[in-house]
């Protein structure tokens, strides 16, 4: 029974096997274990509980053996540990919530629960989703399955490389800045951020507000419609959860019926199914810094796109390198806020010796947090101080108004979706950068508009290229779309992977 | 602008983040590397834009909502002791911080 994830290497190929009980949940569950087991070396999991897995896998065969299973039901999962789990420790990849338990699932969780998925376990990350190569865990950096010595990308490193791995059908996955399409992209899987609003934010560990969307990552756009159609909804519990979506309740259904929608219009041109959608190919995204081995993946897919009836447009995102100075004051502002809820007191680390209370939170929250997080608290605290309020923080906000104007000017008018590259380079040595902890920051550029905007985007594998070590790694080709676009975004992405197979390319098997 | 050993530690003291004399170095290099990041934010003319806090609000009606003020779990010890099975220190329903008032 070994390897069921690579004879069903999809999520209609999986329930088709659970469903017709050529294969168990629970079979199936212990198969994963043991080749969480065997991939131990990747440090993809934080934790893991077996008990808990096989008693919900149990769970999942009563259903499918009395035909009351659904489409999810016994599909091994996986969490990026910023999802608070019962049962599971949510640590957010940091020293300060090493032992903490919640005492409730996020809505993520409860919705891929309630939809008959079994979680696996947990996810590393980078320290409360603040960096892009899962080097910043205080449980160690998690390695790209394609190439050991490079990083999956982050933060949601490990939810990458565990799909990359197989080690579990899909995972859950943050996005603030990049953090899903960024690591999608280097480890060659498909990730989507949906719109700001789309998924619920209750229950997943807060780094900046305003900007943080949950997404699933799995090897298809077809299985992101599934996982995506449950995560998403309305919720009260999050006081930015979206109720309608243009005009439709924001309710599992919406995604599917977009994709649907979406794929039979593309169905009534067999030869030209994407005849009429323009591309906006926004010229600041192939500047200075991009390599040329990404450039040339990108042309590629962008061709293969025109060959399916697309029309390319050229566009401008005039304040796409500004995108960086917004969103690191913006985001390390928001993070100083929610992050100063570790006091020591409620829940968390606390300092083994100190003098009073506010020397206690002082010293829980220096030995608590690691350096990157320490760094961006700093700063966050600097530009919300009084006298530089103004000159930092409103400056960068009244910036992120310029930015989503820019893509409203380019969705509305010029374009349907946007697209160009996730990265500038292919995956990097862990080690890059080693000695200067803000130049993997610059690399985000392609990535921080969209989350400043709140609009939906996805990665989805378009090449290969050529790591540090010469060993082959992925490139993700990003989608970008407007609105409570997701459906349809998938839909575009679905027509892509049905006439490549950059996205049925297994690590190790290059 | 660079920030000053002074300024740095009274950022770290408002972040309540206890930082040795190395350390408050080391943040201080780091900051200012960070500061010549943000610093081309000034360069834009921003001059009747409105900022921004919410990514939607531009776009559409954004009002955040507001749960009424009730109580919506049945309370009970044994929910209580679960929700506060992660502090550092507690007894009787109560966290436990460093004497405040002598």
């Amino acid at each position: 029974m070994s390897n069921a994830l690579q004879r069903y290497p999809n999520i209609a190929a999986l329930h088709q096997a659970l469903s017709s009980r050529q294969l168990s949940a629970t079979e199936l569950a212990q198969d994963c274990l043991r080749k969480i087991e065997l991939h131990a070396g990747l440090n993809a999991f934080v934790h893991i509980d077996a008990d808990l897995t096989l008693a919900q896998a149990r769970e999942a065969d009563n259903l499918l053996a009395t035909g009351r299973g659904s489409l999810l039901t016994g599909l091994p999962i996986a969490h990026k540990d910023v999802f608070v789990t019962q049962g599971w420790r949510s640590t957010a990849g940091s020293n300060m919530l090493k032992q903490y338990t919640s005492p409730f699932d996020a809505t993520v969780v409860h919705n891929l629960r309630a939809a008959g998925c079994v979680t696996l376990g947990k996810l590393n990350c980078d320290e409360f989703a603040m960096g892009s190569g899962n080097k910043h865990s205080a449980f160690g950096p998690t390695h790209n399955p394609w190439d050991t010595s490079a990083v999956p990308g982050g933060s949601s490193g490990a939810s990458a490389a565990a799909v990359a791995a197989k080690l579990v059908i899909a995972a859950t996955g943050t996005d603030t800045g990049g953090s899903v399409r960024q690591p999608a992209a280097l480890c060659g899987v498909t990730g989507i951020k949906p719109t700001y609003g789309a998924v619920s934010r209750y229950g997943m560990i807060a780094y900046g507000s305003s900007l943080d969307q949950a997404g699933p990552l799995a090897s298809s756009a077809l299985d992101l419609v599934d996982l995506l159609d449950v995560m998403s909804g309305f919720d009260n519990k999050d006081s930015t959860s979206a109720e309608h979506c243009k005009g439709v309740p924001n309710a599992p259904g919406r995604i599917r019926d977009e994709f649907n929608e979406a794929d039979k219009s593309f169905h009534s041109n067999a030869t030209q199914p994407l005849k009429g959608l323009r591309i906006g190919v926004p010229r600041e995204f192939f500047g200075e810094g991009l390599s040329s081995e990404v450039a040339q993946a990108i042309e590629e897919a962008l061709k293969q796109f025109e060959k399916l009836g697309a029309k390319r447009v050229d566009i401008s995102l005039p304040r796409t390198a500004l995108s960086i100075p917004a969103y690191y004051v913006i985001a390390p502002a928001e993070a100083s806020s929610n992050l100063s809820r570790y006091d020591g007191v409620r829940y968390g680390h606390r300092s083994a010796s100190y003098s009073d209370l506010e020397d206690m939170s002082a010293r829980s929250r220096a030995e608590g947090f690691g350096s990157e997080v320490k760094r961006r608290i700093l700063i966050g605290t600097y530009v919300l101080s009084h006298g530089y309020y103004d000159a930092y923080y409103l400056q960068a906000q009244r910036l992120r108004r310029m930015i989503v104007d820019d893509f409203q000017a380019a969705l509305t008018q010029h374009c349907d979706v946007i697209m160009g590259p996730v990265t500038p380079t292919v995956a990097q040595p862990i080690d890059h950068n080693q000695n200067d902890p803000t130049a993997d920051w610059l690399a985000d550029i392609y990535t921080l508009g969209l989350n400043l905007a709140g609009l939906p985007g996805m990665s989805i594998p378009c090449g290969f290229g050529t790591g540090a070590s010469g060993k082959p790694l992925p490139i993700g080709l990003q989608v970008i779309g407007n609105y409570f676009d997701e459906g349809r975004l998938l839909a575009v992405a679905h027509q892509f992977q049905q006439v490549t197979d950059w996205h049925q390319r297994v690590a190790g098997q290059a | 602008m660079a920030l000053t050993d002074q300024e740095v530690a009274r950022i770290a003291r408002l972040a309540r983040l206890h930082l040795n004399p190395e350390q408050l170095t080391q943040a201080q290099t780091d900051l200012n590397k960070i500061l010549g990041i943000i610093e081309t934010l000034q360069s834009v003319d921003t001059q009747g834009v409105e900022p921004l806090a919410h990514p939607l609000a531009s776009v559409s009606d954004v009002h955040l909502r507001l749960r009424d003020d009730v109580v919506t779990e049945i309370s009970s010890t044994e929910r209580r002791d679960a929700l506060m099975a992660n502090a550092p220190g507690a007894s009787k329903g109560l966290f436990l911080v460093p004497k405040v008032l002598e």
